[in-house]
Formats: structure tokens, C-alpha cells, sequence
């Protein structure tokens, strides 16, 4: 068991560095200039030796391998205080001139908490919700978390974004359609204003997910309240309760798990739409808005943590299979 | 913070003792604002939806970062709303009168206003210029700014409040470096370490610059938000009235009129870029209202003197003048404004619409449409449809163009239009849309870009970098066609060459007073108007907005839109 976590625990080192090297060549390859944005009136010898001024002028073998010692050993010693920030170069970021790393920690917390809450919210309601119309299967709440899962895969963000901040900002005025990422909780006014900007994106979000993942759950339950096992438990005189929520639910997640897992990393990545439009600024705003400037550090390091993100979270949920299935313990 | 958008719709609906106690964090307004002292009016909070990712504008150069910066650094001289230079770190503006620019045009002397500090209370003296044009000029700092300082070649600091700039050669417009919100002065203490390739690592520095303007940085997120505190030592009294200023970024143009006019969430949103009829669906919910400002950014037509692909051959058609003058009087412009720009948009019958002194009036009346003038004109020079298929032609050549622009639907919208009146004179257009990335990309291996020029007729948008021309109206230059041997740079699109225009550019550039200047430049303008070499349609400007409770702005599209922030005040109510 424990050399099999360790033989997939070495996979990962060579497939993240072929994916970092892909990812490398593909921005290579990708047309865009980092000094498109500029006004016009800036000459083209002034953006040439700005465009030499950040690097540009090596050739890409030589940007890459130094790209790759920052990522590896630089930003990390800098990250543990081993390396002292100042002494050696970091990844700097095209367009801000700043540390990529500084710009990712900022716009982390609020994509944890938005993103990372809207998931969390949308995986227990997902759930919940399968068990709920398995349970009674044909039944209106069946055919309401029918109805929400079809909604939740059809309709884009952008457009339930829209009618939210139509009914629930524009209206009703309930709710900002402005995330304020530089509100700090102190006290229960600020709490309260920080539930307010969460309400519209987290709705936004979790719907989507719940829309996903509840399909899943509410077919793997309904495949497990078949077996005879159940049908055992329930000759047994076990409550309704026990059974679905105990002997009934754990066999279901066998499915469902790799299903939540592989969409966790997209807590790291963010939501390019929704953290657009409520102005969140998360990481999914920053690469958008990095990949329209051309600022291809911060572009190549984000991609690069999301690919580590998924290969983590595969690697977690391979491993936490065995635990919930004893069946895969010996293999 | 952040209270503010969910207490103030509810305000309206409580008492006057429950509006005074909900609407608390805004600062309570007071009628006498003038008489308040500083940081009295709370919180403003500005959209900018392109957000601002460095405080730097020296290692930037986006209109995003160079007016987020404004609030704090400042130039020596600033321009007005109408493009007027007025002193602003300086005692008055340097000129051949006052002395302050040498006769032989070689040198210019600022004279810093007695007393100023930076925020952290030191003394802002003459080797805060000199350093700062050392900063930008600095090898391997990649200044996005060096082109303001090309010229000058030694910053000489007499006394603590003089500094005078030296040139190269003659300058007769010396009002380059310092003057806009594009250089400001740099403190040398905190940016002494920041020269040359060292400049983008001081992070610090350019994330939150010591200045002296009215604000200073308390908090900056990159590509985010910043958060900025009145500055205690600013130097007028009383200002700015604002205690916090709340920068936010993000989103795009539709989502910040929103927060600004439906939702009043913020009180200032720059740049609308919307629709003339989205706009005013906002603006009618009476939370907020726009305002427009223009220098000279003009939308305008260039004819192509030469055959498309073949620089040499003279184009059939387009190289006589009747029928430019008749594609030019086909066009009715207010209609085009009325349908793509609204508020952001005027009639311009001028390729340099501003400054008022540089505007000229010799095209005025360019706006009345005259459909049967323009026949006539092409009936009168030969060009008349003989085979009956709609087209007017003239020894074999018929009046069949192609007309390209960048994919837009403003730009496509014109297209239409002008088509649709080029065909009521006997003129075919067949119409070509070109992406933006690709059309304006002056990338040489395109065949596709704006200098190419593909086609016969092209759109597309233009403007002057300050108040002076000179530049401006060097691009229709001989030599400044573009072509092989230029690599494809150089704006003369069009591939017009006339001498008399080149000497007269060649005495702009040696005449130093500002009223010579203007006249020349009108003249110059005049040329490019009146032999239709290119076909000025649209003078546009900046839209931004602001809510009904925002006082004191005055919308200014040569400088900063913020460049009077410390005027800014909560209005009563």
C-alpha cells in the first residue's frame, strides 16, 4: 500500500515537468505581444527596449530553464525564508512588474473563499440532493433536483450572473454586484457586508456544481438501494436512516469521490467568468486578464499550479479510494 | 467599509434622524462643503474597470496605471480641460516671454513652488527632477516614458528650486518631460536604488510611490484594487475633502456603469465604452449621470493614393480629387454619432480638433450632408454611369472600392451607412472587416494591418500625444509612407505626398512661439482637409460617470480624468 502511494507520488515529478514544458512551448508558439495594450503614442524603439527590459531577448530554452530554477528552488527558498527576497531573481510578472507569487498569494484568499466556499456548498447540496431523490425516486423533490441539474448545466454563469444581479442588486438592492476584496472582517457590520458581496457569486458557482455532481450521486445511490445487501439490512429491521445514511451512502461515494476530487483544483483556479463579473479578482481573473496582456510569467506559473492542483488532487483521490473500498486494499 | 451600498437605497425610505444614522460611514454631508476640512467627506470610491497593475506610470505606460498614479505623483505642469498647460509643482510655465525658455531654444528652466514637501514630509527639491529624468533615462530600466525625455541631454539643478533642462538641439515645443500626468516627479530618496534594470524590482516602490499629490497609497493589489488615505501634508489647506479613496479594478465597461448609475454602489466609473442607447437605459434610473470630455482622438477616413499592392501606380480613381471630395460630402456625420458614439461622440472637420487655439474653422459646416453636390462634382469631372449597372466610370475605371476597418460593430455600423450614401451617388463599396489584434498590429508579414492598406478606403481612429501637433502632423510626411524600406512602420497610410506640406512641417518644427505654432498647424490641417487625404468624421471622446452625490469634477481628456481629485466633495443630501 505504502509503495504504491510512493511509486505515485514519483509519477507526478516527470508529468509536471513535461506538462510545464508544454505549457512553455505552447505560449512560445501562441501569438501576442506584452506591449499590445499601449497607448499608440509610444514609439516602437521605446517598447523594444522595454520588450528587452523584460527578458524577452534570450532565446526560449534559456527563459524556460531559468523560469523553471525560480519555480523550483528560488521561489520556494524565498517562501520558507531560506533564500532572502532581494538576492536572487524572481518570477516578476510582465505586466505588474511584480512578483508572480505576491500576486497569486494576494488573489488566493478571495478565491478560496468564494470559489472553495461555492464548492463546498454546492458538493454538500449535490449530495444531499442525490440521496434525497433516490431515496424517492419519481417523487417532486426528485423531479425538482432534476429540474435544478438540467438548469445548473444549461445555463451559462454569465447569464444566471445577469438575472441575479438583475433581480437581487438592480431591483431588490439586497446584494453589490462589486466584490470589495479589500474589506477586512472586524466586527459583525463588515461580517455582514462580506456574507452580502459572497451571496450572488457563491449562488452563481454552486449551482454549477451542484448541478454536476448531484446526477452522479443520485445514480450511484440508486444503484447501491438495489443490491441485496440493502435489501438484507432492511429485513434486519434496520431504520430507513441507518441504512441509506450509513451502509447505503458510504458504498455510493466509491463513484462519487474521484468526481469531487478531480473538481477541487478548480478552487485554485478559480472562476474566470463569474470572478469577472462580480469583480472578485481571484486567480481566474488574473489569468484572463494576464493572457489579454501578454504577460506570459504569471500566465505560464498559474497554468503550471492548477496542472500541479489536478495531479494533486488525482493522486488524493487515488489514495483515498482503498479507504472507503476495501476490495481495492490488495490490489 | 462597504457598508455604504446596502444602507444608502434605505435611507430615503426612515426618518431624518434613521437616514443620519445609516448613512454614517459616508461622512455626513455638510452644505458648507467648502468650509469642511480635510478627509471630512469619508470614502470615494472609483471604478476603473481596467485595473490598474502598477503605480509606476514610468514602467507601465497604460492610461490605467498613469491616472491610478495621479492621485499621488504629480508633474510639474498639468493640462486643463481644454488642453492648456497650467503650472502645478511649478511657479508658472516656462515660456520665451518670462525667460524661463532660453532665445536660442536649447534649454527650459522650471522653478518649483516654494515650500512643497513629498508625503513623508520631506522637502521635494530640484534633484527630484534631475533624478527622475535619470530614472527614466536610465539603460535597461525600459522606460516607457523615454520618449518624453529623448532630447534632453543634461538636467542642470542651480539652486534647491531650479532645474533646467538642457537639449540636444533646438526644442521649439519644449513642454515634453513633466508636463501631463505621463512623467511625473519620482522622489529620489525612495527610488535611488530603482535605476536601470533594477527598476522592476523594487517592488515597493512602484507598488506605493511617495508623492505629493492628495492622496497617498495605503494599500495597492495589483491588478486589483488600491486603497489610497489623504495625504497630511498636502499643500492646499482643507483638501481633499475625501478621507479614503477606494480604487477598484475589474469587470468590464457594462458592469462599472451599472455599479455607478443602477446600483450606486461606486461613486465614479471611468470609460464607458457602451452604447449610446445602453447608456441612457442607465443613466434614466437617476442614481448617477455622465460626462464626456475630448481632445483628439478623431475617427476618420484615409483614401488611398496609390494602387492597393502597388505603391508606385497612382490609384485609377481615388487620386483625383472630385472624387474624394464627393465620397467625403456623401457622408452625413451626426447620423453616424447618433448611432455609434451618442455622448462620446462629435462632429470633427478636423484631423487636429483641439486645442481651441489649434482647431481651425476654415472647414466648419463639413457636417450637412449634399447628396446632389456630390453627384454633380462626380458628373462635372467625367465620372458618369454609361452602362446603366448603378456604378459611375470614366475611361474603363469604375467606382468600385474596397473599403476595410477593424471588426467593430461601431466601425461596421459606419461602413454600412457610408456604402448605402456611396451608393446613392454611383459609387459601389464592397466592405471589409479586419480583427482588431491583426488590423492594428503593424505586424509586416500581414497583409492585413491598417499600414498595408489592402484596400482602397480605410477607418480607423487617430491622435495627437499632448496638445502640440507637430508630431501628430508629421505622420503625413513623404517619407513617412510606409513600405519596405521602413519595415511598414509610419502613418502616412494613405501614401499621400505633397512637397509644400513637407516644408511647411519643416517650418513647425523651427518656430517656438505657441500662436506661430497653432497657425502653422492650422494650415497644415487645412491641407489634410481640403485635398481630402484623409476625411475627419468623429471627434471622440471619454464617457465616465458619476453619482448625483459627487461634486466638483471636471472631466479632462488631455490629462488624468483624476487630475483634480483634491476639488472632489460629497454634495449635500
Amino acid at each position: 500500500m505504502r509503495s504504491h502511494a510512493l511509486r505515485r507520488l514519483a509519477m507526478t515529478i516527470p508529468t509536471l515537468l513535461v506538462i510545464s514544458a508544454i505549457i512553455f512551448a505552447l505560449l512560445e508558439f501562441a501569438p501576442g505581444d506584452p506591449m499590445a495594450q499601449l497607448p499608440s503614442t509610444i514609439p516602437p524603439d521605446v517598447r523594444a527596449e522595454m520588450r528587452a527590459a523584460l527578458g524577452l531577448g534570450q532565446p526560449a530554452p534559456v527563459r524556460y530553464g531559468m523560469w523553471l530554477w525560480q519555480m523550483v528552488v528560488v521561489e520556494p527558498g524565498i517562501a520558507l525564508g531560506i533564500v532572502a527576497d532581494g538576492d536572487t531573481p524572481r518570477i516578476l510578472s510582465w505586466q505588474t512588474r511584480g512578483p508572480v507569487m505576491t500576486l497569486i498569494a494576494q488573489r488566493l484568499p478571495q478565491t478560496m473563499i468564494v470559489v472553495g466556499s461555492a464548492y463546498i456548498i454546492g458538493v454538500i447540496a449535490a449530495i444531499g440532493l442525490g440521496i434525497l431523490s433516490a431515496r424517492r425516486q419519481g417523487s417532486a423533490i426528485d423531479r425538482a433536483g432534476t429540474g435544478l441539474a438540467a438548469m445548473g448545466y444549461a445555463l451559462p454563469p454569465f447569464f444566471t450572473a445577469a438575472v441575479l444581479i438583475y433581480v437581487f442588486a438592480i431591483q431588490l438592492e439586497w446584494a453589490p454586484t462589486i466584490y470589495d476584496t479589500t474589506l477586512h472582517v472586524t466586527g459583525w457590520n463588515s461580517f455582514a457586508a462580506q456574507m452580502r458581496q459572497m451571496a450572488l457569486p457563491i449562488t452563481v458557482l454552486s449551482l454549477q456544481t451542484t448541478a454536476q455532481i448531484t446526477r452522479y450521486m443520485r445514480a450511484a445511490m440508486l444503484d447501491t438501494l438495489g443490491q441485496e445487501y440493502i435489501l438484507a439490512a432492511r429485513a434486519k429491521g434496520l431504520r430507513e436512516r441507518t441504512i441509506l445514511m450509513v451502509h447505503a451512502l458510504r458504498n455510493s461515494m466509491i463513484p462519487v469521490l474521484p468526481v469531487i476530487a478531480l473538481g477541487a483544483p478548480q478552487i485554485f483556479a478559480g472562476a474566470i467568468i463569474t470572478e469577472s463579473i462580480f469583480g472578485v479578482n481571484g486567480v481566474g481573473q488574473l489569468l484572463i486578464t494576464s493572457l489579454s496582456a501578454g504577460d506570459l510569467p504569471v500566465v505560464q506559473t498559474v497554468t503550471v499550479l492548477i496542472a500541479v492542483a489536478i495531479v494533486l488532487a488525482n493522486l488524493a483521490s487515488d489514495l483515498a479510494l482503498p479507504w472507503l473500498d476495501p476490495r481495492l486494499r490488495d490490489a | 467599509m462597504g457598508d455604504n451600498f446596502i444602507t444608502k437605497p434605505s435611507c430615503a425610505a426612515f426618518s431624518a434622524i434613521a437616514l443620519l444614522l445609516s448613512c454614517l460611514p459616508l461622512g455626513i454631508p455638510n452644505a458648507a462643503h467648502a468650509l469642511d476640512g480635510r478627509g471630512t467627506d469619508g470614502m470615494l470610491r472609483i471604478l476603473y474597470w481596467q485595473a490598474p497593475s502598477t503605480l509606476n506610470p514610468y514602467l507601465s505606460g497604460g492610461v490605467k496605471d498613469i491616472e491610478a498614479a495621479s492621485l499621488v505623483l504629480e508633474p510639474l505642469a498639468r493640462l486643463s480641460p481644454d488642453g492648456d498647460m497650467i503650472p502645478w509643482l511649478a511657479r508658472e510655465i516656462p515660456t520665451l516671454e518670462n525667460g524661463g525658455v532660453a532665445p536660442d531654444l536649447r534649454s527650459i528652466r522650471w522653478q518649483l513652488k516654494p515650500g512643497l514637501t513629498w508625503s513623508d514630509g520631506s522637502a521635494v527639491t530640484s534633484a527630484d527632477i534631475a533624478f527622475t529624468h535619470r530614472y527614466c533615462t536610465a539603460p535597461g530600466a525600459g522606460c516607457a516614458q523615454a520618449d518624453k525625455f529623448r532630447d534632453v541631454a543634461r538636467v542642470e539643478t542651480p539652486d534647491k528650486l531650479t532645474a533646467v533642462l538642457h537639449f540636444d538641439e533646438p526644442k521649439p515645443f519644449p513642454y515634453g518631460p513633466f508636463v501631463g500626468p505621463q512623467t511625473p516627479l519620482l522622489q529620489a530618496a525612495q527610488f535611488a536604488d530603482c535605476l536601470g534594470p533594477r527598476a522592476p524590482g523594487c517592488t515597493d516602490a512602484n507598488f506605493a510611490p511617495i508623492g505629493t499629490g492628495p492622496f497617498k497609497v495605503v494599500e495597492f493589489r495589483s491588478g486589483d484594487a488600491a486603497v489610497f488615505e489623504a495625504n497630511a501634508a498636502y499643500r492646499v489647506p482643507k483638501q481633499p475633502a475625501f478621507g479614503q479613496v477606494l480604487l477598484k479594478g475589474g469587470g468590464d465597461a457594462m458592469s462599472a456603469g451599472r455599479a455607478v448609475l443602477e446600483t450606486g454602489e461606486f461613486d465614479y466609473a471611468w470609460n464607458l465604452q457602451l452604447g449610446p442607447e445602453v447608456l441612457a437605459a442607465m443613466v434614466a434610473r437617476g442614481k448617477g449621470q455622465i460626462v464626456s470630455s475630448f481632445s483628439t482622438l478623431v475617427e476618420r477616413i484615409a483614401f488611398n493614393f496609390s494602387v492597393p499592392d502597388d505603391a508606385t501606380q497612382p490609384h485609377p480613381a481615388l487620386s483625383d480629387i472630385a472624387v474624394r471630395r464627393a465620397l467625403a460630402m456623401a457622408l452625413d456625420r451626426r447620423t453616424m454619432i447618433e448611432i455609434g458614439y451618442g455622448a462620446a461622440g462629435r462632429v470633427s472637420c478636423n484631423i487636429v480638433p483641439a486645442p481651441p487655439a489649434y482647431a481651425s474653422s476654415a472647414n466648419d459646416g463639413c457636417a450637412a450632408q449634399d447628396l446632389d453636390g456630390a453627384r454633380d462634382l462626380l458628373s462635372q469631372a467625367g465620372w458618369v454611369d454609361t452602362d446603366g449597372d448603378g456604378v459611375r466610370e470614366r475611361e474603363g475605371t469604375e467606382l468600385r472600392f474596397v473599403f476595410q476597418t477593424s471588426a467593430n460593430t461601431v466601425r461596421q455600423n459606419f461602413q454600412a451607412l457610408a456604402k448605402e450614401w456611396w451608393r446613392q451617388i454611383g459609387v459601389a463599396a464592397e466592405l471589409r472587416a479586419i480583427d482588431a489584434s491583426v488590423f492594428f498590429s503593424g505586424d509586416p508579414s500581414s497583409p492585413d494591418t491598417l499600414e498595408k492598406f489592402g484596400a482602397d478606403i480605410e477607418m480607423y481612429a487617430g491622435a495627437s500625444d499632448g496638445p502640440d501637433p507637430e508630431a501628430y502632423l508629421a505622420g503625413w510626411a513623404c517619407d513617412a509612407a510606409p513600405g519596405t524600406e521602413n519595415g511598414w512602420q509610419g502613418r502616412n497610410v494613405g501614401n499621400w505626398c505633397d512637397p509644400e506640406y513637407d516644408a511647411l512641417l519643416g517650418a513647425l518644427s523651427s518656430t517656438a512661439g505657441l500662436a506661430e505654432r497653432a497657425a502653422l498647424s492650422r494650415t497644415l490641417n487645412d491641407m489634410l482637409v481640403q485635398q481630402h487625404v484623409a476625411v475627419p468624421l468623429v471627434d471622440r471622446g471619454r464617457v465616465s460617470a458619476h453619482s448625483n452625490s459627487l461634486g466638483g469634477i471636471r472631466i479632462n481628456a488631455w490629462d488624468s480624468e483624476l487630475w483634480n481629485i483634491a476639488d472632489w466633495y460629497r454634495l449635500p443630501g
